[in-house]
């Protein structure tokens, strides 16, 4: 399983990089989230892969870190997610009213001499 | 009152002021007056009470806590020393309130001076009575940053912006070195209160860092006092008002260097060090300053130059390391400040009253105002140091210690004729500024007819005269007990002998007077022809400018240097700027593995591989290479292929243990689909192929050398995480977050616990930054105009439109309105069971998957259904959903949880929990976390709504401009 996800993300991320790398505002849109895929799958995959044992406790004990996935890189890639969300908008939005006052979608603002 | 208390006051007494008369009117003059000269009458009172128990040797002390996690408190701490400085702070201050009252003019916005002055006054005291050497520090920058602000008063003059701009770099970079000084200092003796740092000379001696702080501080010093090579600021600071010049340079600001190397004298002094660190450069701004300012055609830059001289007198002193020399020094230190102050007020009157400093203009001045020529002639005889007055006293102390064998080293012999050529020196421009100024011819072309000025314009100068010639006259009656409890202060029970009284008796210091006397007449006399031809600066040293050195030093750092890299690393294109941020993160990421190698050896067994994982990421793989491949001519389906590689992260939070992030993730991928449909209007048509056939050769390397940089980062991050994962997980933080969830958190899911309880804080920022993120959308769409070619209809709307036309019997728009109604309908009828979900999302959260970021997504889904179900304008008529309102309501929600806790005594946003009996519900967990949740949850509503309606509202703008007037944006 490791060796899978390991690879995931690395395409991921490659495609992003490549994405952001590239001309055009919307190239870099979509490059972007891919990257925050790959980024927030490897923050998560921090805490090891754990099949079947999500961080849900039985009531009334104290939890056994070993028994279940670790919470932290799951509690951090959870607000992550919606930041993601909202830096996208913000980019997105930018990148609209660079375009409404340049005429062009170019990431520079004009086309490339 | 109590002692401490009072001292407290006096520290605090200035910047309550300073706050008060920066919120008076302004041309609020004679109020803004009377509060500073209140402010420091009632200083002065302070100070000369405290005396009596300064006068018993035992320090008046405040102490409290400060940071006692650092071991740090705030003390304040007044002996002898502090009590002479306060009272020259406070006095003179007084008088200097006064005088600006009248020297100010109405047209200036007074208050603002004061309110600075003040707020500089507050400083000082604070440097004079820290009590620890960081507070001392803290003052010391706090002056730095009030003298810039009164020396740049007058802003609008480019002299003054220049002059203030010089000070603050090289005293407040003086004094970041003053600080790293300090902080070696309590790492030597281990504590920052002076009172330790006082008792712990041997521990300073021994230390082999000693010389590092030694050097570090008198940096500090230096830059403040003026000394050379640093003095080059304080002519330049002249450009401000005079009674800031007659406040800053006598008393205050430049005596700020002066009280360090007296405070810090008993533990540093008197080594080899100290001798020919600081004695080189008293002796050299000595001479230097009292050089210039011979030659100086600015009366204010004479005294500038004269104060300079001074100051390196005093520093010279303090170098000699004895305690006759202290002895001198702190007493030249009071002397200087009092004849010094009324001789720049006194500049400042002739200013003011005739409308130039300049000494070719002025001259013949005694006829027209007798009365300030003779107190300014008596001031200045002062500075030459004419029998009878109290500079001749502590000059006669000076010549003696120059005499005194200290180490007989070549420099120590030299001194004495050092002494008494800058003896001459000081005669010659006393004797300048007076001839000059108020004899000779009777003066012409002056911009006013000068008389005398208002009489309390004068008095602060009568005052300070008053005392130059009571001290001067009888030493031991007026300074001496004073002098004698500062000695104390500083030195303890080895105090040497020294006598105050005015005649020694023919001495070797006496001849040396009169050598000075007389030789400075005869060189006045000489240099007449020269002076009077009118050159500017004096002869030899006129190269030798440290303001241009200054100047070529600021232009190379920050014009050329910056140039010069904007020229190698900048570029105005954005392509360039990534790559370069790309390679370096990926080679921060390689750095580390190079270097050191992956910790641990040996990659632990993986999890067995199951088949519908690896097919799945096939997919996914194949979702993010096709969307690359397509982002640039399809946009939609590159959208539609993100969306897929969306879902398969997704799948592996499911697969993998992560519910919470599953659901978030889904969630969060249906509003990104939705927005970034709605963007896609807004984007230009698609270019056909800019290269038909082959592109160029520069485009292809380029591309291949992207495609290199993007393959690298790639490789490098499935490195990094498959060596990872397959390596033991290091014991963490998450083993506590585990065990306490249930037991102190009240919840089961462990993600939500920590989120809303245990980093409750974290969350709190993260709903700002998403917060601050929605407005800034908000306010970027409010100008937003779209590019011409994306107003008019989509192409769907124009063929629909199209077909209503040709149909007679519908009228144009029917098409649009009957558009997949049922669908619509459904939709419709969907609001209530979204937002049902949404809150059975939110209420099971602290204890299974879900929780307020998920559940506030899913209410803003509900909202963007209706918007896609009837359209823009008829949720707007229907509906008003307020999400500024929401937003609001979530920061206020969360804050105040946090802040309740603070009526329990519980540090911010400790949560409490507990189960609840209710009816019909039974026992239902109710935790403070879960009031904190339900303000992420309507902030996450608010946001995600605003985002994606402030931009669904965008496609009625269009329309709307034809439609001219229309009604407000009722969403908001």
């Amino acid at each position: 399983m490791e060796i899978i996800l390991a690879i995931g993300i690395g395409v991921f991320a490659a495609s992003g990089v490549w994405l952001l790398l590239r001309p055009r505002t919307y190239q870099v849109i979509i490059g972007l989230s891919l990257i925050s895929y790959a980024v927030n799958l490897f923050i998560f995959s921090m805490g090891r892969v754990k099949l079947h044992a999500p961080p849900v406790l039985q009531p009334g004990t104290a939890g056994d870190p070993s028994a279940v996935a670790d919470p932290v890189p799951q509690a951090l890639v959870l607000t992550a997610i919606v930041i993601g969300f909202a830096m996208t908008a913000l980019l997105l939005v930018v990148l609209l009213a660079a375009r409404g006052r340049t005429g062009t979608d170019h990431v520079d603002g004009r086309e490339a001499d | 009152m109590s002692n401490d208390a009072l001292l407290l006051a006096a520290l605090v007494l200035p910047f309550a002021g300073s706050l008060l008369a920066g919120f008076l009117p302004t041309h609020a003059r004679n109020l803004a007056a009377a509060l500073a000269g209140s402010v420091a009458l009632i200083g002065c009172a302070i100070v000369v009470w405290l005396y009596r128990s300064v006068a018993t040797d035992v320090p008046v002390r405040l102490r409290a806590d400060w940071l006692p996690s650092l071991g740090l408190d705030f003390t304040l701490r007044m002996d002898g020393l502090s009590w002479l400085f306060a009272l020259l702070i406070f006095g003179i201050g007084a008088l200097v309130v006064l005088y600006a009252r009248y020297y100010m003019s109405a047209e200036d916005p007074v208050p603002r001076f004061f309110s600075f002055l003040l707020a500089f006054m507050g400083s000082m005291v604070g440097i004079v009575t820290a009590g620890n050497l960081i507070q001392l520090v803290f003052f010391w920058e706090l002056t730095s940053l009030f003298s810039f602000l009164l020396i740049g008063y007058w802003h609008h003059s480019a002299q003054a912006r220049d002059g203030a701009r010089m000070a603050l770099t090289i005293t407040a970079a003086g004094g970041l070195c003053l600080f790293v000084g300090v902080l070696l200092i309590g790492r030597i003796v281990g504590s920052y209160e002076l009172d330790e740092v006082l008792a712990a000379r041997d521990l300073l001696d021994n230390s082999n860092l000693y010389t590092v702080a030694l050097v570090l501080i008198l940096l500090g010093a230096f830059t403040k006092s003026a000394q050379f090579p640093f003095h080059f600021w304080l002519p330049h600071a002249m450009a401000a008002p005079t009674p800031v010049s007659a406040y800053l340079h006598s008393a205050t600001m430049v005596k700020a260097g002066i009280f360090l190397l007296i405070r810090l004298w008993p533990v540093m002094a008197g080594t080899d060090a100290w001798f020919y660190l600081v004695v080189p450069a008293g002796l050299v701004t000595l001479l230097l300053g009292a050089y210039s300012a011979i030659f100086q055609q600015d009366l204010k830059g004479l005294l500038a130059y004269s104060t300079i001289s001074h100051l390196g007198l005093i520093t010279l002193l303090l170098g000699l390391g004895s305690p006759l020399a202290l002895v001198a020094a702190v007493f030249h230190t009071v002397n200087h400040a009092i004849f010094k102050a009324s001789l720049f007020m006194a500049a400042g009157i002739i200013d003011h009253e005739t409308g130039t400093r300049d000494l070719r203009k002025l001259s013949g001045l005694y006829k027209y105002m007798p009365f300030t020529a003779t107190l300014a002639m008596v001031a200045a005889a002062a500075m030459a140091g004419v029998p009878l007055l109290n500079g001749f006293i502590s000059k006669e102390m000076f010549f003696a210690e120059a005499v005194a064998d200290h180490t007989g080293s070549l420099l120590d012999d030299s001194l004495p004729y050092w002494a008494t050529l800058a003896g001459v020196f000081s005669v010659t421009y006393s004797l300048r500024f007076i001839l000059g100024v108020f004899f000779g011819p009777p003066p012409k072309d002056l911009p006013h007819i000068p008389h005398e000025p208002a009489h309390w314009m004068r008095f602060p100068i009568e005052f300070l005269v008053l005392i130059c010639l009571l001290i001067g006259i009888v030493p031991s009656l007026t300074v001496g007990p004073l002098l004698a409890t500062v000695m104390r202060s500083i030195l303890g029970s080895d105090m040497p002998y020294y006598s105050l009284a005015l005649w020694h008796g023919f001495t070797l210091p006496l001849f040396m007077s009169l050598i000075a006397l007389a030789g400075g007449v005869l060189l006045y006399f000489l240099l007449r022809p020269y002076l009077d031809s009118g050159i500017e600066g004096p002869p030899l040293v006129r190269v030798l400018k440290g303001q241009r050195i200054f100047e070529k030093i600021l232009t190379t750092i920050s014009l050329q240097w910056a140039r010069r890299g904007e020229v190698l690393f900048g570029t105005r294109r954005l392509q360039p700027q990534m790559r370069i941020v790309v390679l370096l993160a990926v080679l921060a990421a390689l750095s580390p593995i190079v270097l050191q190698g992956l910790p641990g050896n040996g990659a632990l067994a993986g999890t067995p591989i199951e088949p519908g994982f690896a097919l799945m990421w096939l997919i996914g793989m194949g979702c993010a290479l096709a969307a690359a491949y397509q982002a640039k001519y399809h946009r939609f389906a590159a959208l539609v292929l993100m969306g897929g590689a969306g879902l398969v992260t997704c799948a592996t939070f499911v697969w993998l243990s992560a519910p919470d992030l599953a659901v978030t993730q889904l969630l969060v991928e249906i509003v990104t689909t939705v927005l970034l449909l709605l963007g896609l209007r807004w984007l230009p048509k698609r270019i056909e192929d800019v290269y038909p056939t082959r592109p160029p050769l520069s485009t292809l390397i380029r591309r291949y050398v992207d495609f290199g940089i993007a393959s690298a980062f790639g490789g490098i991050l499935a490195f990094l995480s498959y060596s990872l994962m397959t390596r033991p997980l290091p014991e963490s933080v998450s083993r506590f977050f585990v065990e306490r969830a249930y037991t102190e958190g009240g919840g089961t899911n462990v993600v939500n616990v920590i989120l809303v309880d245990f980093r409750g804080f974290d969350t709190m920022g993260e709903i700002v930054v998403l917060c601050l993120a929605a407005l800034t959308v908000f306010a970027l769409l409010r100008r937003f105009r779209p590019a011409p070619e994306s107003v008019g209809s989509p192409e769907q709307q124009r063929i629909q439109d199209a077909y209503d036309d040709a149909e007679p019997d519908r009228k144009p728009g029917d098409t649009v309105t009957d558009y997949m109604l049922i669908p619509r309908l459904v939709m419709n009828w969907m609001f209530p069971v979204i937002a049902t979900f949404a809150v059975y999302l939110f209420m099971r959260g602290h204890d299974l998957p879900g929780g307020g970021f998920a559940a506030g997504i899913t209410l803003s889904i509900a909202f963007v259904v209706q918007y896609m179900a009837s359209g823009t304008r008829w949720v707007e008529d229907h509906l008003r959903v307020l999400p500024l309102r929401w937003m609001g309501l979530g920061i206020i929600t969360s804050a105040s949880t946090g802040i309740g806790s603070w009526w329990f005594g519980y540090p911010f946003l400790t949560s409490h929990f507990r189960y609840l009996e209710l009816p019909l519900l039974g026992k239902v967990p109710m935790a403070s976390a879960l009031l904190f949740d339900l303000g992420v949850f309507a902030l996450v509503v608010g946001a995600t709504v605003l985002i994606l309606i402030a931009l669904a509202h965008q496609s009625l703008r269009s329309s709307r401009a034809s439609q001219a007037a229309e009604g407000g944006e009722t969403w908001r």
